[in-house]
């Protein structure tokens, strides 16, 4: 059932083995500098990872989503930084432009984005509000002349303003539509690709974060910004349906990142245990010690089993909201527990950034906001129960 | 061209490593299996000499039945096919047989350029390179840090203990490389699935026409009679630095030899 073949176990080693040798020696420092790892990103694209749910003629590897989950898992294992990068780039980068995209967009965006050499980013929320989307957006843009204008701002778009990001898919109001069952006119949302760079299109400064300080997110703005409109990404009036598919593949991904934040725990909690010694002896003799470690050993296992689930039924073609939702719950919850008690038993030292579990600390919360809060995803599973909005 | 990499499985340097009682030899069951680290090098350089030049690439391993993990990760890695040699015969061989059997194989096979790590983390005997040149007829190019092919000619930067030396001599050849020649790439997704489909033949000591005489642990020059586990490590001492640190520190060095 939840056993990796052969070809997933071999993918899974590979990121393993990068991720050791590669990030695991450099990333504190990049993170101690806020900086963004572009040598560590370009060698990540040199290895496909950028790739890996993306069919071939495209650049990509041929994989599946739940590859992509196992490098993201294996990554997070050592930082969350560079994990979120990638996971922001395909999945919510080069994924809508793969599904939604025409093939023009397809042949201009995807080679560059499956390399690695170009960076997509997916602006939805903004400074108004990300839970309530449609309710919080405020960003318009309309048809004048064959161009989209597009005003307004978004707020933390990962990868939005590195040297190599390419576009920024703007989730905009362009138009009304019939006023639903409750007589509220409900806003017509599109996407429309802002490529880098474009009159009008303006990237603030990085934001001083509490974690995931390797990676890029920045607040934008537009201002009577104007792209061709030939820059719509999928259907006019259907940006939103889109972004919930979307987000739904994404909270899987953001699930296999969780996992591996709270293995990344687990992992340097049995070396840290053998070592430390008090009162007489390795600290890993105690029970209160041990229990910890088995409880943050149960957390990953079972957050590991529901990603899996969800994984394989959105592979299958199946329904798999509830199931990406449930499994994003528990992760971000078993990457938050994990951290602290991984903090706990390191002790001082758990509170220095030089350890990684000082950043597994910081790193942790977010993930119980980003890609939709804990709120939000057991609103998801009450509805998918039946329950009334 | 016609390179072949032969390449290794060693067991995991961050596994604890143990001999076998049975018979003194290493046990390969215990540990996890993993290609040797210089073997990668050499593969990445097979690949890399197959980009600029064209040709085909052949990952050849002698090694039990496990081996084949190690055969996959080479091919993922891009190499074209592979060649298994395995045979219970095979078991225990030291260098020399090791070295019969490699080039029985070689032979069978045929090749431009063999390529090699300069040594295994498991036997670390060096010397596989040299015995191989010695037995095949062809120039040994060992110890490279950069290889260098132009038409059948081929130079190297052999390392040495006060730089390199330039080393030149003609295809058909074997060469061994050190860690500091390249920057093995990491197995692709689209590599990894494309291993799958590539040919691994299986070659046994008849295959090959290997003198089983020469080969196995019987036929080893060499013998393990005895083996202790390594005591653990003694506690270093502490030298307190009273204005005189500096020529405590030099006498240190000076008595290991290293100034
Ligand atoms: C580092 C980082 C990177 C990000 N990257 C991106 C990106 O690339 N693209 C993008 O579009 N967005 C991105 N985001 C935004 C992220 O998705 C939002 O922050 C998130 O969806 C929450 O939205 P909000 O911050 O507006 O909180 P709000 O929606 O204002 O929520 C505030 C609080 O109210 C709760 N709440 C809201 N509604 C309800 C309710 N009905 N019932 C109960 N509780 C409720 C929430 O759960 C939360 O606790 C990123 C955020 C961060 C911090």
């Amino acid at each position: 059932m939840h056993r990796l073949t052969d070809e997933y176990e071999a993918l899974r080693k590979s990121v393993e083995e990068f991720s050791r040798e590669v990030v695991a020696p450099v990333i504190g420092d990049y993170y101690e500098r806020c900086a963004f790892p572009y040598d560590i990103v370009a060698q990540m694209g040199r290895m496909g990872l950028f790739g890996l749910p993306i069919p071939e003629e495209h650049g990509g590897m041929g994989g599946d989503y739940f590859a992509l989950c196992l490098a993201l898992e294996e990554l997070a294992r050592v930082d969350s930084s560079v994990a979120i990068t990638l996971e922001a780039a395909v999945s919510l980068g080069a994924m809508p432009i793969h599904r939604y995209g025409t093939d023009a967009q397809k042949a201009e965006w995807l080679p560059r984005l499956t390399s690695g050499e170009t960076l997509g980013a997916f602006g939805l929320t903004e400074p108004g509000g990300g839970s309530d989307v449609p309710g919080g957006m405020r960003t318009t843009a309309t048809l004048d002349g064959g161009e989209w204008v597009i005003n307004g701002s978004k707020a933390f778009i990962t990868n939005s303003g590195t040297d190599i990001t390419g576009f920024v898919a703007v989730a905009a109001i362009t138009g009304h539509r019939e006023p639903g069952e409750d007589g509220r006119a409900r806003p017509e949302i599109s996407t429309i690709i802002v490529p880098s760079g474009t009159p009008g299109f303006a990237v603030s400064k990085k934001y001083s974060k509490v974690g995931w300080s390797a990676s890029d997110t920045r607040e934008l703005s537009f201002t009577d910004c104007r792209v061709p409109e030939a820059g719509l990404l999928g259907e006019r009036g259907r940006g939103y349906a889109q972004f919930l598919r979307t987000l739904d593949e994404g909270r899987v991904a953001i699930a296999a990142l969780s996992v591996g934040l709270a293995q990344g725990c687990v992992d340097e909690c049995l070396r840290y245990v053998r070592e430390r010694r008090a009162f007489g002896q390795e600290i890993g003799r105690y029970q209160a010690i041990q229990f910890k470690i088995a409880d943050m050993e149960v957390r990953t296992h079972t957050a590991r089993l529901a990603y899996y689930h969800a994984a394989e039924k959105m592979l299958a073609g199946e329904p798999f909201k509830k199931e990406a939702a449930i499994a994003k719950l528990v992760s971000s919850n078993a990457a938050m527990d994990n951290a602290r008690d991984a903090t706990q038993i390191f002790g001082g030292y758990g509170f220095m950034n030089e350890f990684p579990v000082g950043r597994f600390y910081r790193d942790a919360k977010i993930l119980e906001i980003g890609e939709g809060t804990s709120e939000v995803q057991r609103m998801l599973i009450a509805r998918q129960l039946g329950l009334p909005a | 061209m016609n390179i072949v990499v032969c390449v290794k499985q060693v067991p995991d340097t961050a596994t604890e490593r143990k001999l076998s009682s049975k018979d003194n030899t290493l046990d390969r069951d215990a540990a996890d299996g993993v290609i040797n680290e210089l073997c990668e090098y050499a593969v990445e350089e097979a690949l890399k000499i197959k980009e600029a030049h064209g040709g085909e690439v052949t990952v050849l391993t002698m090694g039990p039945a496990k081996a084949t993990d190690t055969i996959r990760k080479a091919l993922a890695m891009g190499a074209d096919k592979a060649v298994h040699l395995v045979d219970d015969a095979l078991h225990g061989s030291d260098a020399l047989g090791t070295s019969h059997a490699l080039a029985q194989t070689l032979k069978k096979i045929g090749f431009d350029l063999v390529i090699l790590g300069s040594e295994s983390t498991d036997a670390r005997t060096g010397v596989l390179a040299a015995m191989l040149a010695e037995r095949l007829g062809t120039p040994q190019l060992t110890l490279a840090r950069k290889v260098d092919i132009d038409g059948s000619a081929i130079s190297i930067e052999r390392v040495t203990d006060y730089g390199y030396d330039k080393v030149t001599a003609t295809l058909p050849a074997v060469v061994s490389v050190v860690e500091k020649i390249n920057e093995p790439r990491y197995p692709s997704f689209k590599g990894i699935m494309a291993a799958k489909k590539k040919p691994v033949q299986t070659f046994g000591v008849a295959d090959a026409e290997i003198d089983t005489a020469q080969v196995g642990l019987a036929s080893s020059w060499s013998e393990v009679t005895e083996f202790a586990v390594a005591p653990p490590r003694a506690a270093g001492t502490i030298v307190k630095d009273e204005g005189d640190g500096g020529a405590k520190a030099a006498e240190f060095l000076a008595s290991k030899k290293f100034i």
